[in-house]
């Protein structure tokens, strides 16, 4: 067992591996090293909950009292890793110091894309990822309109928590409807639907050229000569795994750091294996022993999987890993729950059902793939998320899918014990 | 062991659901409902599993927390 874990990113991914650790006995020392200098905070709210104001900071704080203290490890906050030496089996730290590690968790998640370096310089372009973000987001909600860049996922959270304050907020996207590359132009339209009808102007087929500042207003101006004013500007249009301090480390690095199923990493070409080291969410890019394929996951309950994966591995690392779980997402965007499992890329074809849950209808997207259900996507019915995961994992076809969720739709689940 | 939860945290993220259905269910509005409030020795690990799953900390076990 490795007397000394090192866990790099105090994120979620970083923290539930410290606290897994310790619930499984682990008794070793424990240094977590994070770059921000905040205590450890849970991402998902700040596009939501923080944005609107109906969670304050104290809420989405992932520790408890003590801290990292009260988990017997050290915390190194506010301080960089710039460097990792496989041979020596240590990491470098920003201040100068260098850890020594006998068992290393990489969990540094990933940054947002910039459009281009110069365009998010202006002090009224935002994107969302850490806490002071969303603070600052937050203080300008009574500036005047918003205007968001890129309907994905965060963009499109951060333009339903705006509206809901009553801001004015114009998103614009690439393609021709949100979400269109990632879940289809069916699942694509409810969703930009629902945010026309909550007076989100949406301007899609719309690629940014520039973004300028004059006086107080901020003007995104399209390629097609389309122009948005704003008074901020927030652009959600992907992220960057954070791996430049890995650099020349010999870990096999290519939009993210590739790991195994135990989430041990892999080694550069022939390259020696790094003993000890491995990576977690969303910077992680993981094989599937299966079949092979790698995947990057940006998900919550992917970071909190992988944690325990690797906690277990540390511990014993003799222990055979599970299969890859069914990859799970939720977005809370205005009052619908839209939630995912599974991956609608690989799917060759999307069918849209719908149910009667005591006199509401319930729509459920299922793609397929070579006959069997590849991904689903509830829109407001967390109910058949769970029976939708168990679907995937089974790798059930979608008829079998289809009489499951008809089943629940008509077994009504009302009152609490 | 007896479990406790918060209706008014749940979210319907339904990570509960999906790691322990015999102690864990969600109703038509999507919040989180108890079917089980005895946990096991043999049922411990899961509904554990279960718990920690809950990214709002909604559920737990009686005197765990
Ligand atoms: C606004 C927003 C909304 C989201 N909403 C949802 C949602 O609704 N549902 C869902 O499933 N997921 C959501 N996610 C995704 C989810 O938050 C992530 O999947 C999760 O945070 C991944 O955790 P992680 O620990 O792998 O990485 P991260 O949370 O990215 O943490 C990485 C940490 O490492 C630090 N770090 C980076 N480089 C270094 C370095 N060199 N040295 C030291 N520290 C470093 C970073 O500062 C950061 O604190 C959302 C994310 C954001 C940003
Ligand atoms: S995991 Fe938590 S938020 Fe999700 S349904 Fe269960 S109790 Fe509710």
């Amino acid at each position: 067992m490795s007397d000394h874990v090192v866990v790099v990113g105090s994120s979620v991914g970083g923290v539930r591996t410290v606290q897994e650790l310790r619930r499984l006995g682990f008794g070793g020392d424990i240094t977590v090293v994070g770059q921000e200098e905040e205590k450890p905070y849970d991402k998902p709210p700040l596009s939501k909950q923080v944005l609107m104001g109906t969670q304050t900071e104290d809420q989405i704080l992932l520790l408890g009292e003590g801290g990292f203290e009260a988990l017997g490890a050290q915390a190194r906050l506010g301080v960089r890793a710039t460097g990792l030496d496989i041979d020596s089996m240590t990491v470098a730290l920003a201040d100068g110091d260098e850890v020594e590690y006998d068992a290393l968790v990489i969990a540094t998640g990933v940054r947002p894309r910039n459009l281009s370096p110069a365009l998010n310089e202006l002090d009224s372009v935002f994107t969302v990822r850490e806490l002071r973000d969303a603070r600052e987001l937050a203080a300008r909600a009574s500036l005047g309109p918003v205007a968001v860049v890129g309907a994905g996922f965060i963009g499109a959270e951060v333009a339903a928590s705006f509206r809901s304050l009553g801001t004015e907020v114009t998103m614009t996207e690439a393609m021709q409807a949100p979400f269109a590359r990632a879940l289809g132009a069916q699942v694509g339209g409810l969703l930009s639907e629902l945010h026309q009808d909550h007076g989100v102007q949406l301007l899609t087929d719309a690629t940014v050229q520039t973004i300028e500042r004059s006086g107080d207003v901020t003007l995104v101006r399209l390629a097609d000569g389309r122009r948005v004013e704003a008074a901020t500007v927030v652009v959600g249009i992907g992220a960057t795994p954070n791996t430049e301090w890995l650099g020349d480390s010999g870990l096999k690095i290519a939009d993210g750091v590739w790991v195994d199923a135990g989430c041990a990493v892999l080694a550069q070409g022939f390259g020696p294996h790094a003993e000890g080291v491995y990576a977690i969410g969303d910077v992680a890019r993981q094989v599937d022993p299966v079949t092979n394929k790698d995947y990057r996951v940006e998900h919550w309950t992917n970071a909190v999987e992988h944690a325990h994966a690797v906690a277990r591995q540390i511990v014993d690392p003799t222990s055979a890993p599970q299969p890859l779980k069914a990859p799970y997402f939720w977005s809370d965007q205005f009052d619908l729950k839209v939630q995912m499992v599974g991956r609608p890329a690989e799917a060759d074809a999307v069918t849209m059902h719908r149910f009667n849950v005591s006199g509401t209808e319930k729509t459920v997207a299922i793609y397929e793939a070579n006959g069997v259900v590849a991904a689903a996507v509830t829109l407001g019915w967390p109910r058949a998320i769970a029976a939708c995961r168990h679907a995937w994992e089974a790798r059930a076809d979608v008829d079998a899918l289809v009489s499951t969720l008809s089943e629940l739709a008509d077994r009504r689940r009302t009152a609490a014990l | 062991m007896k479990l406790g939860s918060d209706v008014g945290k749940c979210q319907g993220y339904g990570n509960c659901v999906a790691i322990d259905e015999q102690h864990f269910d969600l109703d038509d509005d999507g919040m989180v409902v108890v079917v089980q409030q005895e946990v096991s020795e043999g049922e411990r690990e899961t509904t554990e599993e279960a718990v920690r799953s809950c990214p709002v900390a909604a559920i737990w076990i009686e005197g765990a927390r």
